[in-house]
């Protein structure tokens, strides 16, 4: 029982007790034995590896890949490194990420709010999505938007639900936006950032609606000035023949990672969203109300401060996982940050360099969503309390 | 100067709400509503009919490919056709009841475990039994001819590894998250890194170092099956979110108990096993239960390393040339498999917890 007793140091050790808590040397021993058994397996791993010639380390990083890339946001050939390869992944990674959580966020939102409307009908439809996309595997999900995007009609027969934007099996056609000038319009942005930040020094004097109007009228002051100078053009996608000419174009690998992840994400968030919203007692509202507070002020002043202090933490949850789960684009095709890196793997033969590299990239993309969004917590969090 | 006293003599009315009336009152109280209710049952419909009639009016329930051709609508004939490897995959034809009795003993293990009637230790004996003997009938056991895990495939593999993977998951999830906690600094940092590692990367990372990594690692002439290797993964995959659920129950008990049961003269095992663990444990089932289901789910990924699970058996089906990728129908079969599973369970979990509640409360 002595060993256990918290009171008596154990004798001679009360150096190592101070750096390492409790039972000090039983831990060294497991310690130990845990940093030899993985040195022998790396041991086994390295001779392995030399008796089919390769050698370990990441000089493979400069060779050529020799592979092409489907899909790439930066120049990339099969004469590029291994490096830029991974690069290309990261990117493609990113942006589908990115583009998912925004979209994810505004559905969900929007989709939470349905679900707790007084109208049984919407809340009911929008129920039945959030159980239905919960309860099958995003695997499935990907495998069913993957082949609705293959049923599309060719580009000849493209569909066009709104004019400018084209569908087809070839891919996806947006309008974008073409900058002519960098110049003028990197001075006007910085111009209309100044204009803004000077407005916003200027919040207090003015209502709610008349500076969201200001900062819009602003906003588009600067665009209709730019596009009248010829310094920034939409680019509308145009159908000619056989091909789809100008516009932002995306593939439908692409697309079906896109939608299948931000529509699998958007009804968790609306589920989180709810309960936030939920967890406010229904006296905050009340009494709100008997301050003579509309029902857009409560919301704004008084629930949601305190629901977001519910929702932050679950959504970096969710915007942690939509990352990781974008990694399912092996499965339909989309060359992510780790299909490249197990092709890399297959070719090279480095598999532990390679995967120590998706590790790590992983990690400092999960430790950097949560900081973000921990810094953003404390914020709310400081502003409900009571003080 | 008055003083207003309010005394709260009213109670609360007894008279039910009227349901029918709050209804009407959400469909159409408001010009809003209306427009609302109108415009969602306007296209409701326009999506209803069309699938209704792809599904049920224009199917063809039986027959050959060319019915199938013949009509527009769902070609269920296919799915008659091909149940039989979209539920048991490459398991030999003519034994496939092994495979069957195996997910049975399964699902008879994992449904007792859900009745709160049936929780004692003697559950952890029945656990590695039962699941000890559903690996051997899938493994031929009862014919005496081995079946290879190469031929496992289907609904059972994926009952398999999601149930053992929560197993296996569980001792290893409980101890994680005790070493977190520990006062053994050097202990507590490598569950730390064990456990924000898993949970930083995506589980397809993990099933590649378990095909890439792991073979590279054993003196030559040596093989560990694939699939061993994938549970395995998933096994260490699921202990770090397993010991996130644990701590969160071990931080939810006041620290008197830990106080009371050193008082008593516990050691630290005791106490843990007899005081803290319990508690802990039960307080965060229903969290356990969510993540079962995820598990259930994400078993799904093993597709990525070329194992033959439920999905990927559907998807191999739909390539058969004879049948031209009837894609809508294996899925929709599989969605409904997977759906049904995962629903019921929480459902399950929901039930469990005003269960759980009830207890509480009634003590």
């Amino acid at each position: 029982m002595t060993a256990i007793s918290p009171d008596a140091p154990a004798p001679g050790a009360p150096l190592l007790k101070n750096l390492l808590g409790e039972r000090p040397l039983t831990q060294i021993v497991l310690f130990v034995v845990l940093v030899t058994a993985l040195g022998l397996l790396g041991r086994a791993m390295v001779s392995n590896m030399a008796r089919v010639g390769i050698t370990p380390g990441f000089a493979f990083l400069s060779r050529p890949t020799n592979f092409g890339i489907g899909e790439t946001l930066i120049a990339y050939s099969p004469e590029s490194s291994f490096a830029r390869a991974i690069l290309v992944g990261l990117l493609n990674t990113l942006s589908v990420s990115i583009a998912g959580c925004v979209l994810a966020t505004l559905l969900g939102v929007a989709l939470g709010m349905a679900r707790m409307s007084a109208n049984p009908l919407l809340s009911s439809i929008v129920r039945a999505y959030v159980e239905l996309i919960r309860n099958t595997p995003l695997l499935l999900q990907l495998f069913f938007w993957s082949a609705s995007f293959k049923a599309l009609p060719a580009t000849r027969q493209a569909l066009e639900p709104l004019p400018g934007f084209y569908l087809s099996n070839r891919g996806i056609y947006l309008p974008a936006l073409q900058i002519e000038d960098g110049r003028m319009v990197a001075t006007a942005i910085l111009a209309a950032v100044l204009v803004l930040f000077a407005l916003w020094r200027f919040r207090r004097r003015m209502s709610g609606t008349l500076a969201g109007a200001a900062t819009l009228a602003v906003l588009l002051l600067f665009a209709w000035g730019l596009a009248s100078a010829g310094a920034l053009r939409a680019d509308i996608p145009v159908l000619k023949g056989f091909n789809i000419a100008g516009g932002l174009s995306l593939t439908t690998e692409f697309g079906a990672l896109l939608v299948g992840l931000f529509v699998n994400a958007s009804a968790l968030i609306a589920e989180i969203v709810r309960s936030g919203i939920q967890s406010v007692p229904r006296g905050q509202w009340e009494a709100a109300e008997s301050l003579g507070l509309h029902r857009a002020q409560i919301f704004r002043r008084i629930v949601l401060p305190q629901a977001l202090r519910v929702i932050t933490p679950l959504m970096t949850s969710n915007y942690l996982s939509l990352i990781k789960n974008s990694s399912l684009a092996v499965a339909i095709g989309y060359p992510d940050l780790v299909s490249i890196i197990n092709t890399a793997a297959n070719q090279t033969g480095q598999a532990l360099e390679t995967i120590l590299i998706m590790a790590s990239i992983y990690l400092t993309i999960s430790l950097a969503v949560s900081y973000a969004m921990n810094r953003y917590n404390a914020r709310h969090a400081l502003r409900g309390l009571a003080r | 100067m008055t003083i207003a006293v309010w005394e709260p003599r009213l109670r609360p009315s007894r008279r039910r709400p009227d349901r029918w009336a709050a209804w009407r009152r959400g469909l159409f109280g408001s010009p809003l509503n209306i427009a609302i209710t109108l415009a969602l049952a306007l296209l409701a419909l326009a999506a209803a009919a069309p699938a209704l009639r792809w599904a049920l009016l224009d199917a063809t329930w039986g027959g050959t490919a060319q019915d199938c051709a013949a009509r527009s609508g769902a070609c269920w004939a296919f799915i008659a056709e091909k149940w039989r490897f979209i539920v048991f995959g490459l398991y030999p034809n003519d034994r496939d009841w092994q495979a069957a009795l195996a997910v049975a003993l399964v699902a008879g293990l994992v449904i007792v475990t859900g009745l709160p009637r049936f929780w004692s230790t003697r559950l952890i004996a029945a656990w590695i039994v039962v699941l000890a003997l559903a690996l051997a009938v899938m493994g031929g056991a009862p014919t005496g001819r081995l079946v290879p895990t190469d031929k496992w495939g289907g609904l059972p593999m994926t009952v398999l590894l999601s149930v053992i993977g929560f197993a296996g998951a569980f001792p290893l999830g409980v101890a994680l998250a005790l070493a977190r906690r520990s006062e053994m600094r050097l202990l507590r940092w490598m569950a730390i890194a064990f456990i924000e590692v898993m949970r930083g990367i995506p589980l397809i990372a993990v099933l590649y170092v378990s095909t890439l990594i792991f073979p590279l690692m054993l003196p030559p002439g040596m093989a560990i099956d694939k699939l061993a290797r994938a549970q395995v993964a998933i096994i260490l995959f699921v202990s770090a979110y397993m010991a996130e659920i644990v701590r969160a129950g071990l931080q939810s008990l006041p620290t008197g108990q830990y106080e009371a049961s050193r008082a008593l003269g516990l050691s630290w095992w005791m106490m843990m096993r007899l005081v803290i663990l319990p508690q802990a444990l039960k307080a965060v089932i229903p969290a356990f239960v969510n993540l079962a289901i995820g598990l259930f789910l994400d078993t799904t990924l093993v597709i990525v390393i070329g194992l033959f699970d439920f999905l990927n058996t559907a998807r191999v089906a739909t390539t058969d040339a004879s049948w031209n990728g009837y894609h809508n129908e294996a899925y929709t079969f599989v969605a409904i498999v997977y759906f049904t599973v995962s629903y019921a369970a929480s459902r399950y979990s929901l039930w469990l917890e005003a269960q759980l509640r009830a207890r509480q409360d009634s003590k």
